[in-house]
């Protein structure tokens, strides 16, 4: 414990290449590069499907997705990356983070629309909105908590699961965990540089929670005069079952 | 006055949180086996009220006694065994079929499975389910079906005491009027005791032996049978609520029976013609009533009687309405309104002649 | 480095060991999400019972969820034993808490208001309506807690090759470090596979233990 202290409070950290700004920033970028990559199809799709109801079974699928492990996504397409000549960076693991990242986005999204009450639909149209102005006006402000709820659930998996790239020789925080393990657990500095990793990890997946949180409250509709807000909770059947007895 | 079943004394409710109490220094005696309904504007607190009763809602002050004990001293886990209850939502357990939600409180205070079966099957026949519906599950009943249930839920362990919070608000008005007469025969047989809210007035009318009205903050406005606050509403309010038709919700409790009826224009078949005109001349009409040793066989008007000489049954014409002795007053409006002949023919049984009814007749009845 | 997409030679020599490895990945999984429901089923029917124990404990239950698996699994190595099962089950389990006490408190939560009161107006005890009324309606969300549990732990399991357990994860870790593309889809895909087989078993499960939620499909 006091070594993992020794470790924050040592100057010699807090600089350089392998420093904990460096790492800190490296791996923000590569969690927000693989849910910038994976919010746009997950978002389209979701809307998509939940405003045609067409194509349903692609939510399906989508959600068995998370039965995938990062880690044996990113161990398929290392070699590949080598072998397209991208040499040792970290995309591999940022593939399997896109992965990682899409079902919940994309089931929480597609809820969202299916789920807008349907009398207020009926009426929207009975009003005379287009299509359009429907899923613009209605279903979009509708869904978004939900679909925030889902980012949330993405970004804070991501956040902890890109510790992965490391592996691969990629950046991030998780090369503390990775070198710290590799010096042994006798080694006094080496259970310092994991653990160092671990808490910084956990607490950034804690700040980005909290963060993304904040933002979902703030785009849950207010439900009272006083501002009250109904925040919805995340769809908690992630793996919905497909009725294979329908045709 | 008969024995008092349920007793309110000084009964105040405050909600934490709230400004102004719920209810406020309510009294109320309700007597064994009468129908009790409170009406009153949303939020007025006859839920409260109703559920003080059965210490879903424990009073702030006041005492509350059932059959003789004060509630606040039993347990409310037993008390509430004891007591009836529909809730206004029906509540039905999603997850137990018919049956056993029907079984529930019976199984609770012990019964043996056989006589819980066989109350089942009593409660089948009263309420007129079907067997076959035993083993399904709520969500695959009717709404007017499921209010049946819920309140065959409610009798189940015959509780000598029902609490019942706007059970019939949640169905169509054909099959809420199906309900309430069903209601009205179960407790002509069962007479139980029983506390009724809705804020339906006319519902209040047709159920209550006696209708408390209730002002914001369970403030009983006039407390009393539903012929004496249709006549004399106790103040404005009460009027108000009752509304303008108070002379027609009146003639709803007041049967053909209890009134005069007229004899009517009418002769046996086969007579003169000339019989048949002084009797419309005798009441100033157009028309008469051809009765056979009794018998209503039907009517004929001035011009048919004319045509021929002698009164032929063979022309009777029958009337559209009847009414018998067990009619309202309303429904002998309803039938004076739709006649041809503008009066309301009054038969008992077997299509026996009594007389009629006339307009001036019954309005007398509504100034009165 | 092994062009060859996929051997299956290789797939067919192996097959023995690769039952065998399945079997390990199955045991792992089940012992954590057992171990995990058994710790987190009182602790959702606490939080629900007493809301103010919401907060901590899933406070708690939140940070051990966030801490990366790799770091868990590495940190517990010297406390519990580097290669010992108990610091892989511990990880497992730890991630499963989370899961399980949420969908168990929605759950709860979830059945509708009416429905309790018309249990305590009939005079049910609260815990007669807990256990008979509340618990068989909260089935359904809390089923789908331990589907995603499982989903999560079978996916998790193959993460402890790096501690030397792993079940199907010992190909990936192989196939990773020998860039053999073989070995990493025989981890993959298998793993996938059993994920995907326990979720319908699951789901079987819940549908037989919640007849009353099946009527719809009954009916039609
Ligand atoms: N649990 C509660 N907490 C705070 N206030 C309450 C609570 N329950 C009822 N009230 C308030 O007490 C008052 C009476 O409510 P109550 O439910 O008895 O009305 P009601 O006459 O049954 O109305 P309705 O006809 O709409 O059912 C209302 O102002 C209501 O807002
Ligand atoms: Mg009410």
């Amino acid at each position: 414990m006091s070594g993992l202290i020794d470790f924050l409070t040592d100057s010699a950290n807090w600089s350089g290449t392998d420093g904990i700004p460096t790492r800190l920033l490296e791996h923000v970028q590569l969690s927000g590069v693989s849910i910038l990559i994976a919010l746009a199809p997950a978002i389209l799709l979701g809307l998509y499907i939940g405003h045609t109801r067409r194509f349903e079974f692609i939510v399906s699928i989508v959600a068995l997705g998370r039965a995938l492990p990062s880690f044996a996504v990113m161990a398929f397409f290392f070699p590949m990356q080598l072998r397209f000549g991208w040499g040792f960076t970290p995309w591999a693991a940022v593939i399997a983070m896109v992965l990682l990242a899409i079902p919940p986005i994309l089931t929480n999204t597609y809820v969202g629309v299916r789920d807008v009450d349907a009398d207020t639909l009926e009426a929207a149209r009975g009003m005379g909105m287009s299509e359009r102005d429907v899923l613009r006006k209605i279903e979009l402000p509708l869904a978004v908590p939900l679909a925030i709820a889902g980012l949330r659930t993405a970004a804070v998996q991501v956040v902890a699961t890109m510790t992965l790239a490391a592996l691969i020789a990629g950046g991030g925080l998780g090369r503390y965990i990775v070198d710290g393990s590799a010096l042994g657990s006798n080694s006094e500095s080496g259970v310092a540089k994991l653990l160092a990793g671990a808490v910084l990890v956990a607490l950034l997946a804690i700040v980005v929670d909290g963060f993304l949180g904040i933002v979902e409250r703030l785009a849950s509709p207010r439900t009272t005069s006083r501002g009250r807000r109904r925040v919805p909770e995340e769809h908690l059947d992630v793996l919905p079952a497909p009725d294979l007895t329908a045709s | 006055m008969a024995d008092v079943m349920i007793s309110l004394k000084n009964v105040s409710k405050r909600f934490e949180g709230t400004s102004g109490a719920a209810v406020e220094d309510l009294s109320l005696d309700i007597s064994k086996g009468e129908t009790v309904v409170l009406v009153g504007p949303s939020g007025c607190g006859k839920t409260t009220t109703m559920k003080m009763i059965n210490r879903l809602v424990e009073p702030t002050s006041g005492s509350i006694t059932v059959d003789g004990t004060d509630v606040l001293h039993q347990d409310p886990v037993q008390l509430r065994r004891g007591i009836g209850y529909v809730i206004q939502s029906i509540g039905l357990m999603p997850h137990r079929n018919i049956a056993d939600n029907i079984g529930m409180v019976p199984r609770l205070i012990g019964w043996d499975n056989a006589r819980i079966k066989e109350r089942i099957n009593e409660l089948v026949e009263i309420f007129q389910l079907e067997t076959e519906m035993l083993s399904r599950y709520p969500s695959e009943l009717s709404g007017g079906q499921r209010q049946r249930v819920g309140v065959a839920r409610a009798l189940a362990a015959d509780p000598p005491v029902m609490l019942m919070d706007e059970p019939f608000a949640a169905v169509d008005p054909i099959v809420r009027e199906r309900l309430q007469d069903q209601f009205l025969e179960i407790q002509a047989r069962l007479r139980k005791t029983i506390v009724f809210v809705t804020h339906d007035i006319d519902e209040a009318v047709k159920l209550a032996d006696r209708i408390a009205i209730l002002n914001v903050g369970g403030v009983i406005e006039q407390y009393a049978t539903p012929e004496e606050i249709l006549r004399e509403p106790a103040n404005d309010f009460v009027r108000s609520f009752v509304g303008r038709e108070r002379g027609l919700k009146r003639l709803a409790l007041i049967k053909v029976a209890d009134i005069e009826t007229e004899l009517g224009p009418l002769v046996a078949p086969q007579v003169p013609t000339s019989r048949a005109i002084a009797e419309m001349d005798g009441y100033g009409l157009d028309w008469v009533s051809i009765v056979d040793d009794g018998e209503l066989l039907g009517w004929i008007d001035r011009a048919t009687a004319e045509r021929s000489t002698t009164v032929d049954p063979a022309e009777a014409r029958p009337f559209s309405a009847y009414v018998t002795a067990e009619s309202s007053l309303r429904e002998a409006l309803e039938a004076i309104a739709t006649s041809r002949t503008q009066v309301a023919v009054v038969v008992t049984k077997g299509q026996r002649y009594r007389g009629i009814l006339t307009l001036e007749r019954i309005s007398k009845e509504i100034i009165s | 480095m092994i062009n060859e997409l996929f051997r299956w030679d290789w797939f067919f020599d192996h097959l023995p060991d690769i039952w065998e490895l399945t079997l390990e990945h199955l045991r792992l999984t089940a012992i954590a999400v057992v171990i995990g429901f058994a710790i987190s089923f009182p602790l959702g029917v606490l939080a629900y019972r007493h809301r103010r124990t919401y907060g901590p404990i899933t406070a708690v239950t939140g940070i051990l969820y966030t801490i990366p698996s790799l770091a868990l699994f590495m940190m517990l190595g010297p406390v519990t034993g580097t290669l010992s099962v108990t610091t892989a089950e511990i990880g497992l389990v730890s991630y499963t808490l989370l899961i399980i006490i949420r969908n168990t408190v929605a759950g709860f939560r979830g059945v509708p208001e009416d429905v309790k009161e018309a249990a305590r107006g009939m005079g049910y005890t609260a815990r007669q309506s807990l256990w008979k009324v509340e618990l068989p309606l909260a089935v359904p969300a809390i089923v789908a807690g331990v589907r995603i549990a499982t989903v999560t732990t079978i996916g998790l399991v193959t993460v402890t090759s790096l501690i030397g357990h792993g079940g199907l994860g010992i190909y990936i870790l192989q196939g990773l470090s020998r860039l053999d593309s073989t070995l990493t889809l025989t981890g993959a895909v298998l793993s996938m596979f059993l994920a995907v087989s326990a979720d319908r078993i699951l789901v079987i499960v819940e549908r037989r233990s919640t007849p009353w939620a099946q009527t719809r499909a009954r009916a039609s």
